[in-house]
């Protein structure tokens, strides 16, 4: 462990170094661990507040964020938007001014624009982690990803790595694909061509359109969520033939190699982006996901909130 | 917390040497001894390492009772970093590690292994992380140097060697495993 760990903020996984991630992968152990004791709290960030600033809904990240404060006994305030000011015409910078005069220390936002947590980093002392903004970077995902795989399979490097789905409008995608790509890891990028543009090759990674041919080499295989509730009607025509082309239905899993490893960011859509059986078998570590999320998130606050200011 | 506990890197201010590889063997051998003596049922004992020479001294600490009393006794680490009081207030921040105790620790004794015992802090925060995992029977603390300086009430059960030291002199203590250097305590006058 060289790396030392000198940011305020985790903007995005595109910022960080390869030994950083690892730096922040090898503090997570440590805090995973924490959940199996009896007393599953430590006092290192006593006396900290963080506030959990949602501006689109999230009920997972946010949840998992504030369970994490509070094993690490930091003070948690949720603020979502149907409570916020912003609803009142208040501006953003402002909002975020009003809570650093209530000395918050971390900052934890879930924004619809892309660039909103940099844009309050710059201005404010608190430490800001950006818990997903626009479709730009959602970086605690993506490292949640990299440490459930790292754990899983014991190394990140030369593994094959295939995503799938809503490739242009996701953020999970985006940091996984900056954070797998600097640790060395092949990716592949699937799904229907309006979704994954050709554009992606520029990141390091390989854009395919048909996931028949990808999936028989994929050590792991990461669905993303059909946004469906955002209408994005207009990119493919229709949920059904979604399933039938990328969703990973029995049949296809069938192709994975016995040890490929099945992901997916939640909340899962049973039966659109992967079968039902699919999602509970013995592959999937959707769940161990969610745990694993946690501690990653931990990490990240002790990290960014534990450093002087 | 004492920062002046573990200065690593290779630049090293020469100082007054304290013991020598011979002198810490011995050291460690007589506190071996001492905790066999005080522990009649040593696998009911967990030998637990503060990282990370601490680490270091409790696993020779369980290779002479292994060799001399020719039983087992467990070992594990205790991580102190995310238990301590003054995050927020360093530059840098403490690399928190895994701890590794052997479950459960009810009816157990658990002694925690440092390499210096200074403020206390450390001590204090490796209790408080034990205590997480569970209720010991009793917790008992052993350090290869003692160099004074109390900020709370904690003393050491097993001593190697009692230093008076200035608060401005810092204690360097090399241990082959960790340091790439021979086992050595050093003295350096600031």
């Amino acid at each position: 462990m060289s790396a030392r760990w000198t940011r305020k903020d985790l903007l995005g996984l595109r910022e960080l170094s390869a030994d950083e991630i690892n730096f922040i992968l090898e503090t997570a152990d440590a805090f995973k661990q924490v959940g199996t004791r009896e007393i599953k709290k430590v006092p290192a960030l006593r006396g900290k507040t963080l506030v959990n600033f949602f501006v689109e809904p999230s009920t997972r990240t946010r949840t998992s964020f504030e369970l994490a404060a509070h094993r690490l006994s930091a003070d948690v305030i949720n603020i979502s938007v149907s409570s916020s000011s912003l609803t009142k015409g208040e501006t953003l910078k402002d909002t975020a001014r009003n809570l650093q005069a209530l000395h918050a220390d971390i900052l934890v936002l879930r924004h619809s624009s892309a660039g909103a947590p940099q844009f309050l980093a710059q201005r404010l002392k608190s430490s800001v982690i950006n818990a997903g903004d626009g479709a730009h970077e959602h970086p605690t995902q993506g490292l949640l990803d990299l440490y459930t795989i790292r754990e899983k399979r014991g190394k990140i490097a030369n593994l094959h790595i295939v995503i799938v789905g809503d490739i242009l409008f996701s953020r999970v995608a985006r940091s996984n694909i900056f954070g797998l790509t600097k640790l060395g890891a092949q990716v592949t990028l699937v799904g229907p061509s309006t979704l994954v543009p050709r554009e992606f090759e520029k990141l390091g990674v390989t854009v395919s359109h048909k996931i028949d041919e990808v999936l028989p080499d994929a050590d792991v295989v990461n669905l993303l969520r059909i946004q469906h509730e955002r209408q994005r009607k207009e990119y493919f025509p229709s949920i059904g033939e979604y399933t039938a082309l990328f969703g990973l239905t029995k049949e296809r899993a069938k192709k994975l190699k016995p040890d490929c490893l099945i992901m997916h960011p939640g909340p899962i859509n049973r039966g659109v982006e992967i079968d039902s059986d699919v999602a509970d078998g013995l592959q999937s570590v959707i769940l161990a996901q969610v745990t694993n999320g946690l501690a990653v998130r931990m990490a990240v606050l002790y990290l960014c909130g534990g450093i002087a200011t | 917390m004492n920062d002046t506990k573990h200065n690593a890197g290779p630049a090293r201010t020469p100082g007054v040497p304290i013991m020598d590889a011979d002198a810490i063997r011995r050291a460690l051998q007589r506190i071996g001894h001492e905790i066999v003596e005080r522990n009649p049922d040593l696998k009911s004992v967990v030998l637990a390492g503060i990282p990370s020479r601490g680490v270091v001294v409790a696993t020779r600490l369980a290779e002479f009772i292994r060799s001399s009393e020719k039983t087992d006794i467990a070992t594990g680490v205790i991580d102190v970093a995310m238990h301590r009081d003054d995050v927020g207030t360093r530059a840098e921040l403490p690399i928190v590690r895994e701890s590794k105790l052997p479950l459960p620790l009810e009816e157990r004794t658990v002694i925690i292994v440092d390499d210096v015992l200074f403020t206390g802090r450390t001590v204090r925060a490796a209790m408080d992380a034990i205590s997480s995992f569970g209720r010991p029977a009793r917790i008992q603390l052993a350090v290869l140097i003692d160099r004074g300086h109390r900020e709370l009430p904690i003393r050491a059960d097993y001593v190697g060697k009692n230093l008076p030291t200035a608060t401005r002199e810092q204690i360097q203590v090399r241990l082959s495993k960790v340091d790439n250097e021979p086992d050595a305590v050093w003295l350096v006058k600031e």
